[in-house]
């Protein structure tokens, strides 16, 4: 069981509070891109054995979306950060770099 | 080298190794070690990449392949399954494929002369609202025109089929009716794929366990080979039959997947006596259960709502899922429930496989099974073979290609497993 710090209304809770909503930080194709670029950013997906970033809901809270950064190899969570930013903050990237220079990570 | 053909299994000789206390038996297949070079090599020795294997020796001559598995064979998936054998899918590609595959399964302990214990004992998938029974209506209406038989069962002969279905019209979702597939049913997961490796190995195929892939070596856009936890290998042809683990593989070989890979989860009853004889799927609560051949009622999950790697699953899942089948089958509700484990299925944008060429020369991909691949494990096998035999997918393979993706031919079987996951 995940538990998640909802950095918008601050709530901490079980991961049953909470709603996945994929990959962050993709990047719309287009207008005017090609099939296979418009396809890739509707499906392609990066899907790491290790480090990922991705969207969440607090569908059971406040409702807001936000990021957070987990492990999919242990579950580990990285931290957490508010959805209206194309880029996780540095202290969470410093924080996943110390767990891959410890091996806990890929 | 081709291997020595091994003995047949059959009754006499069970009789005559009795008389050796059983201590005779040859082994069922080899363990050699990787040769510098294969025309074609298979990586994950799950059934369906044994199954590619088997097909590439005995339907197209090629029997120079290894097929390399970093554990043991058969120990992903296809050891993790539920064992739910059934073609009753609506999209025509979907039933062409998964039919091939059901029907090759009911003559497959005898091609590949080792029980495989396929049990067509009846699928019966519950309609448990009005909207899903218009939904398997129309899935049955669409079976009978793919000449794949199925019957609508109204509320009374789900009772007949299955006693221990709670069909009380007053059930939070009462039951009213079902999609009744007869020949569909279960096969003994882990024979499967043991029955394909020794009838693979049999025709010359090197099984190499132990064997991580770690690298895909190109040249030109073309494959070359694979770096492995044991040497290099050089390949003419490489399938990628990895399930849950296909992204990581295409990663090495420098293209990208629309997969997530997500935790399924499993688990056993202590074993009681015969109550089930059926395969029941239930959608709308979302469970599955069948009997297996010890007693244990052997009851599917739902998948994690977020990718992993971890080969468990959240627990919240598996209270949800008994939660469900108590309301289905009220007998059930003092059962302790014996073991629980997971597996790492790889769900695809439309919930439909890939069988598939790549953008790099000589690569093919088998996967996005997802949650329901166990059943189509002779039929990928027989159409993946083909299609890397030939360079070019066969009939049955060909709208599972990676490019529907970008030219927007989904295939919609967002019920791949009947349960929506
Ligand atoms: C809990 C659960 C229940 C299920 N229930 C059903 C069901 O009832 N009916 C049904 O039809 N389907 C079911 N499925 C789905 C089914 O199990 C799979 O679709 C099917 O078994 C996939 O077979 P496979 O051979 O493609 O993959 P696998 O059996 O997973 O084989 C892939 C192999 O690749 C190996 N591998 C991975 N990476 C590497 C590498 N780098 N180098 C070498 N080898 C590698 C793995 O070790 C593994 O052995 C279920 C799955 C799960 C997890
Ligand atoms: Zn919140």
């Amino acid at each position: 069981m995940l538990l998640i710090d909802c950095p918008c209304c601050g709530v901490s809770g079980e991961e049953t509070e909470f709603a996945a909503g994929g990959e962050a930080h993709i990047v719309r194709a287009g207008p005017g891109s090609s099939d296979a670029d418009f396809a890739s950013y509707l499906f392609d997906r990066k899907n790491p054995r290790g480090v990922h970033f991705e969207r969440w809901r607090h569908a059971f809270g406040c409702g807001k979306w936000f990021h957070m950064v987990r492990s999919t190899q242990t579950l580990e969570v990285f931290g957490v950060y508010k959805a209206d930013v194309t880029s996780p903050p540095q202290d969470i990237l410093d924080r996943v770099e110390a767990a891959r220079a410890e091996g806990r990570v890929k | 080298m081709a291997a020595k053909r091994k003995p047949r299994y059959s009754i006499f000789s069970l009789a005559r190794n009795s008389m050796s206390h059983h201590q005779g038996w040859e082994k069922a297949w080899r363990s050699p070690d990787p040769k510098p070079e294969y025309d074609v090599v298979i990586v994950g020795a799950g059934g369906h990449g044994l199954a590619t294997a088997y097909y590439l020796a005995k339907n197209h001559g090629i029997t120079n392949i290894a097929v390399v598995e970093k554990g043991w064979l058969g120990g992903g998936n296809t050891g993790r399954n539920t064992t739910i054998i059934r073609s009753n899918y609506l999209q025509d590609s979907s039933a062409a494929l998964f039919e091939l595959s059901r029907s090759l399964f009911e003559t497959l302990s005898q091609e590949l002369n080792y029980n495989i214990m396929f049990s067509p004992r009846g699928v019966l998938m519950l309609a448990q609202t009005e909207h899903e029974k218009r939904a398997w209506q129309r899935t049955h209406h669409a079976t009978r025109l793919n000449n794949i038989y199925t019957e609508w069962a109204d509320t009374k002969r789900v009772k007949e089929i299955c006693p221990i279905i709670n069909t009380d019209p007053g059930a939070r979702f009462p039951v009213l009716g079902g999609l009744w597939q007869p020949r569909g049913g279960t096969a003994r997961h882990d024979a499967v794929a043991w029955g394909y490796a020794r009838a693979a190995d049999d025709l010359g195929v090197d099984v190499i366990q132990n064997c991580e892939v770690l690298g895909i070596d190109r040249e030109g856009g073309k494959v070359t080979g694979v770096q492995t936890t044991r040497g290099a290998i050089k390949c003419g042809k490489l399938g990628i039959v990895v399930a849950g683990n296909t992204t990581r593989l295409t990663d090495m070989a420098g293209f990208r997947m629309p997969l997530e890979s997500v935790p399924l989860q499993a688990l056993v009853s202590e074993p009681i006596k015969p109550c089930l004889d059926i395969v029941v799927m239930a959608n709308t609560v979302h469970g599955y259960m069948s009997q297996s051949d010890k007693g244990e009622l052997v009851i599917g999950g739902g998948t994690d709502g977020y990718n992993a790697y971890t080969q468990r699953g959240s627990f919240q899942h598996v209270e949800e899922t008994v939660t469900a089948l108590v309301e289905t089958f009220p007998i059930i509700s003092r059962l302790r429930m014996l073991r629980q484990w997971g597996g790492i299925v790889d769900i695809t944008g439309d919930r439909s496989p890939i069988i598939s060429k790549t953008p790099v020369d000589g690569v093919f991909v088998n996967c996005g099974w997802g949650t329901g691949g166990f059943k189509a494990t002779c039929g990928s096998g027989h159409c993946f073979a083909a299609t890397i035999a030939k360079g070019e997918p066969d009939a049955v393979a060909a709208p599972f290609s990676l490019d529907r993706f970008s030219e927007g031919r989904m295939i919609d079987e967002s019920v791949a497993a009947a349960v929506a996951h």
